[in-house]
């Protein structure tokens, strides 16, 4: 569903962030991206979308070539793409609701969303939306009024209003404590499954990838140096992505209880 | 364990200039130019002494303020500055806003970007008075030549400090909006505009202030308003009222500077 071919990209300073990257991701599936910082998964997922320019190879979404699109196709092309931020991104300033229906902004014209006129149908879908990450009595509170999750939640929702195929989900727990982590990621992967969404999560937590991911790329220097399942990451494999370090502690057991309560706080 | 002293390492913060002597020069430099400067200042003490008196009689002649005899006057320079004020305000705050963002590095591709600075660039380099001076000679005297004055000294103002802001916003807010597709008009909407609207209605608080301090100072030069009147009233030698003037003046900065404090509290 997406594939990426020789992906390369060459920060003005010299950086190589990605020495083309070859990458295939079947419909509906959600593979974790991990690596330590500076390998190159912000940048690899912000070659998707093009908020960063690749310098070189392409990037395919079914038969769309989106390295090749100029800048009216690459709006289009975008609302199919929803994104999750590091640290939420919202506009802090507007409220929850239009945080959320700023998703929407692909599909209306500028008047209708000056004016904050939304059609009825997508007012409908975020109210729904909104619902679903059971924020509902928030929605007139400016975004940043709202706790670190009920931020993150947001994020999703405004993601989602955009009626994606594809999430790019770039570090969704950074900022958050371990508990709302879980949550926050059990409630992208619920619903990934839900909607048949397909996924790439960037995530620096080795466990929550492991726990939550059908699918584990480790990024290094910019190339893939490991693709597969989560039980395949052994002490080897991280000291191979990461480098020398005890892995025994951080590598989930098959036998670990799903921990905290499944309710979002 | 705190060891014995012998092993002691001594610490100073490091000089902001490293070269001693270059340090101690310009110390030096400093206090002899400014012995110097004030040396030359040629002040009579005698002179001062003898004028003590007649400012004395200059100061009292402003009391009581007579706000009676030239009241239409007063009215009159009052309502032609309120209203360079307020058009001005506006008009240079609308011609800001495009010039703003063309004026910002984030936003703008070369060739704007130094377009729009270049204007700012120009507008600033005269002081309201020099631009009112000109625009007097053009187009006569009048409050017309004053609102020219005070609205091209408002975008130097505005559209420089609105480029400012816009570059310093969070590029992650803007980030996310262009994510989803937005157009760029759709996308100064959703994620500039909120992110530097508090700043900019403060700073318009800011600059009616300042333009009617200024529409005092362009109509001594025949730019018209309250300015005109207060000429009018010292040539006459009717220091009361010119205290008048003085006081109104003096009660609406305070005013307008109370309620934009309001005002910025408010949009916060």
């Amino acid at each position: 569903m997406l594939r990426l071919e020789n992906l390369v990209k060459q920060y003005p300073t010299g950086d190589r962030a990605l020495q083309g990257v070859t990458l295939e991701v079947p419909k509906g599936q959600v593979m974790a991206l991990i690596g330590p910082s500076g390998a190159g998964k912000s940048t690899l997922i912000r070659c998707v979308n093009r908020l960063v320019e690749p310098t070189g190879g392409t990037v395919f979404l079914h038969d769309l070539e989106l390295t090749a699109l100029g800048a009216g196709a690459l709006r289009k092309a975008r609302r199919r793409m929803g994104m999750i931020f590091q640290e939420y991104a919202l506009v802090e300033r507007l409220s929850v609701m239009e945080n959320v229906l700023s998703g929407r902004l692909g599909y209306v014209g500028f008047w209708r969303s000056y004016l904050r006129h939304f059609p009825q149908s997508d007012i409908d879908t975020a109210f729904h939306l909104l619902d679903r990450v059971e924020l509902s009595d928030m929605v007139d509170k400016r975004a940043d009024e709202l706790s670190g999750g009920q931020r993150q939640r947001v994020g999703i929702a405004r993601a989602l209003i955009q009626d994606p195929e594809l999430l790019l989900v770039d570090e969704p727990t950074a900022s958050l404590d371990p508990k709302t982590s879980r949550q926050i990621m059990r409630l992208i992967c619920e619903l990934c499954a839900e909607r048949g969404l397909t996924a790439i999560i960037n995530i620096h937590d080795v466990l929550l990838a492991q726990l939550f991911a059908q699918r584990i790329v480790g990024l290094q220097h910019g190339a893939i140096v490991y693709d597969g399942p989560p039980d395949g990451l052994t002490p080897d494999v991280l000291t191979h992505i990461y480098g020398e370090e005890d892995w025994e502690a951080t590598i989930a057991k098959d036998d670990e209880p799903e921990a905290s309560s499944s309710s979002l706080a | 364990m705190i060891t014995s002293p012998a092993s002691s390492r001594r610490w100073k913060p490091s000089p902001f200039i490293r070269d001693a002597r270059l340090r101690w020069a310009l110390w030096i430099g400093a206090v002899v130019y400014l012995v110097l400067a004030f040396g030359s200042m040629d002040i009579n003490w005698g002179r001062v002494i003898e004028g003590l008196p007649r400012g004395r009689t200059f100061v009292l002649s402003f009391f009581p303020p007579d706000f009676i005899s030239r009241f239409d006057a007063i009215v009159e320079g009052m309502v032609e500055s309120v209203w360079m004020t307020i058009t001005s305000a506006v008009v240079g705050v609308l011609i800001s806003i495009p010039i703003g963002i063309g004026a910002a590095r984030n936003l703008a591709p070369a060739p704007v970007y130094y377009l729009c600075r270049a204007i700012l660039a120009i507008s600033r380099t005269f002081p309201e008075i020099i631009l009112a001076i000109f625009f007097v000679k053009l187009f006569g005297f009048g409050p017309f030549a004053g609102f020219l004055a005070l609205s091209i000294g408002t975008i130097g103002f505005y559209a420089k400090l609105l480029a400012e802001d816009i570059e310093d916003m969070d590029a992650t807010q803007a980030e996310a909006v262009r994510a989803t597709g937005a157009s760029w008009l759709q996308w100064l909407n959703y994620a500039v505009q909120p992110q530097v609207m508090p700043r900019m209605i403060g700073l318009a608080t800011y600059r009616v202030d300042i333009n009617f301090r200024e529409s005092a100072v362009v109509g001594i030069v025949g730019g018209g308003g309250i300015g005109a009147t207060l000429l009018t009233a010292f040539d006459r030698y009717e220091f009361d009222s010119a205290a008048a003037i003085l006081l109104i003046i003096i009660a609406i900065v305070m005013g307008v500077e109370y309620s934009s404090g309001l005002i910025r509290k408010w949009v916060q």
